[in-house]
């Protein structure tokens, strides 16, 4: 058994167990459904603006140029524009590559030893493929609970769930029936990537050893979230326009707890209230982080503009050949390497003509 | 460096949007609809299962009479009182609930679903008699 996984595990087991039995109490529906939201809400949105802005005043940093190509430079080098952006434009072409399409985990390579004692390395993209259907079925997901919080459900909203729910499939048994409502592939794309997100860090044994509680816990919780409202949506059947009076109470500020609302869904807005408490203090603030990226998100035109320290003033300084024109003499009867000989100055006529020959190697 | 600038007004559009929901209804109260009911309906005094049942999986009902019908052909659905229904969508459901808009809809629209049923099935069958 290895404590990184198992005392998250079991936290998220507990705040499950607090929130199912809790929600059983009548009285503490109004803390889980009401109380605990707000509070979390507004732990995430002070927590959030506080993280960020110790950010913005920390110190911006020299440029990194870590890129995959080359940087503009020599005209007969060809500029790789979007590895190695040299202005802002093609700094937001860069910026949007990697905050919409995880392109830096694209280039994940595997290093294999191969017939012995070949080195190999190979692409690999499970990571990549992981993390874009995770990060994206949870926008989707997002998107689609504004219907529980907006009034009329806007147009854009009603789109997605039209997309979302094309797939339509009907499986009906004494026991089990899944059909209608209607099956929203977002949250099962979400479980499956959670689920392997997970797998990766207990099977791929480098991953496991850098993974920490803090890797688990957001992966359990998440887990979490997206079975507790499968759960809801198509074996419990919460009844859903109760639920919306509650979520739109929540918004408008009228705040109630209808009849008739499942204890699942007092489990699910708990472990969404959990996250979001946990969200500025945790790893998961990289929804912020990655904006200010520094490998990613300045110019990389080190080769094309010369940086000047801003705070250099000018230092009277005293270069070598100043000090070996003014010691030479000495380092030669002293028999230190020089870089000019002096001349030995036998004739009188030669040494006026060296004189321009010494300056112009000074140039 | 003015990146601070940026990074604040990054933080705030970004705020902006968390909050989406709030500053755009702006506390102006959004009920659960009300279901009217027909004279039909009420005289009747109960709906095919109890209201409880209705209200979260009529949907998955509807499922299983149509899988009933289509496929095994079967027609009569007996619920735990005893009653008899004929399993139709337009002459079982809408003939207590003929009020589908404001019934099946208002409900719908709150919630957000659009059933696609209606493409095939009539939705007033009374009107169509
Ligand atoms: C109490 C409000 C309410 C009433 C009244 C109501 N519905 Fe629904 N209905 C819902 C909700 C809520 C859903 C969606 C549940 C979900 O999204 O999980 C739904 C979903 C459905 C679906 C599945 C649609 C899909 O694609 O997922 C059908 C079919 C349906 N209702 C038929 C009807 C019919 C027919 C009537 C009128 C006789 C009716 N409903 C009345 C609330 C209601
Ligand atoms: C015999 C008449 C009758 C038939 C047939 C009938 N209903 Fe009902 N239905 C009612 C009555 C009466 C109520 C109100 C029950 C109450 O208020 O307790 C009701 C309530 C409902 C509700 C809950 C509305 C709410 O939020 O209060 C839904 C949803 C519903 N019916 C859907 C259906 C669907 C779908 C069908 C077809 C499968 C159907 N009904 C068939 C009479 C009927
Ligand atoms: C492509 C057209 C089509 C669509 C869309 C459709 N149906 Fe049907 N449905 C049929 C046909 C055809 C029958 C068979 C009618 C019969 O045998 O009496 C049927 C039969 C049924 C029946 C049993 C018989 C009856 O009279 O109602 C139910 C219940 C039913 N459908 C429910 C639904 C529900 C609920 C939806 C929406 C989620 C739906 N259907 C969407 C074509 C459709």
């Amino acid at each position: 058994m290895n404590l990184r996984y198992t005392i998250p595990l079991i936290a998220v087991i507990v705040l499950f167990l607090i929130a199912f039995l809790g929600a059983q109490v009548p009285g503490l529906q109004y803390v889980f459904g009401v109380v605990i939201p707000y509070l979390a809400l507004i732990t995430f949105v002070l927590g959030f603006a506080y993280r960020v802005i110790g950010w913005s005043r920390s110190a911006v940093p020299f440029k990194i140029p870590t890129t995959a190509g080359q940087q503009k430079s020599l005209p007969w080098i060809k500029h790789s524009k979007f590895d190695c952006p040299a202005n802002t434009w093609q700094v937001v072409v860069r910026m949007a590559l990697e905050i919409l399409t995880f392109r830096s985990l694209f280039r994940n390579t595997r290093m294999k030893l191969k017939e012995g004692a070949r080195i190999s390395y190979q692409l690999e993209l499970f990571l990549w493929v992981g993390a874009l259907a995770f990060h994206y079925a949870f926008l989707v997901v997002l998107i689609r609970h504004l219907r529980f919080f907006i009034e009329p459900v806007p147009f854009v909203v009603q789109l997605i769930e039209n997309v979302d729910s094309f797939f339509r499939m009907e499986i009906i048994y004494p026991v089990f029936k899944f059909g209608l409502p209607g099956v929203f592939i977002s949250g099962f794309v979400l479980l499956a990537a959670v689920s392997y997100l997970f797998l990766r860090r207990l099977f791929v044994h480098q991953v496991k050893y850098i993974s920490i509680a803090s890797d688990y816990f957001p992966l359990f919780l998440i887990f979490g979230i997206a079975l507790s409202g499968i759960f809801m949506r198509y074996v419990t059947k919460v009844d859903v326009t109760a639920v919306k009076e509650l979520t739109m109470g929540l918004v408008t500020f009228q705040p109630t707890i209808p009849a008739g609302v499942d204890a699942v869904f007092f489990v699910h807005i708990f472990f969404v209230s959990i996250l979001l408490a946990y969200f500025p203090f945790s790893k998961l603030m990289h929804l912020g982080g990655v904006f200010l990226s520094p490998t990613r998100n300045m110019t990389t035109d080190t080769r094309v503009r010369r940086h000047i320290n801003p705070w250099n003033y000018p230092v009277p300084v005293h270069t070598y050949d100043e000090y070996e024109d003014e010691f030479r003499e000495k380092m030669v009867e002293a028999g230190l390497p020089v870089e000019k000989m002096p001349q030995p100055a036998p004739a009188e006529e030669p040494a006026s003509d060296s004189e321009p020959e010494q300056e112009e190697q000074k140039e | 460096m003015n990146n601070k600038t940026l990074i604040i007004a990054g933080l705030v559009i970004f705020l902006i949007i968390v909050l989406f929901p709030f500053w755009y209804m702006r506390g102006k109260a959004a009920p659960a609809p009300e279901p009217v009911l027909t004279p039909m309906a009420k005289a009747a005094q109960a709906c095919v299962r109890s209201t409880e049942y209705m209200k979260s999986e009529h949907m998955q009902l509807l499922d299983v009479w149509r899988e009933s019908v289509v496929r095994d052909g079967k027609r009569i659905y007996v619920n735990p009182q005893g009653k008899e229904f004929n399993m139709s969508l337009s002459n079982t459901c809408l003939d207590c609930h003929s009020n589908k808009a404001e019934f099946c809809d208002r409900c719908h629209d709150y919630a957000s679903v659009r059933p696609y049923c209606w493409s095939c099935h009539i939705e007033n069958p009374k009107e169509k008699t």
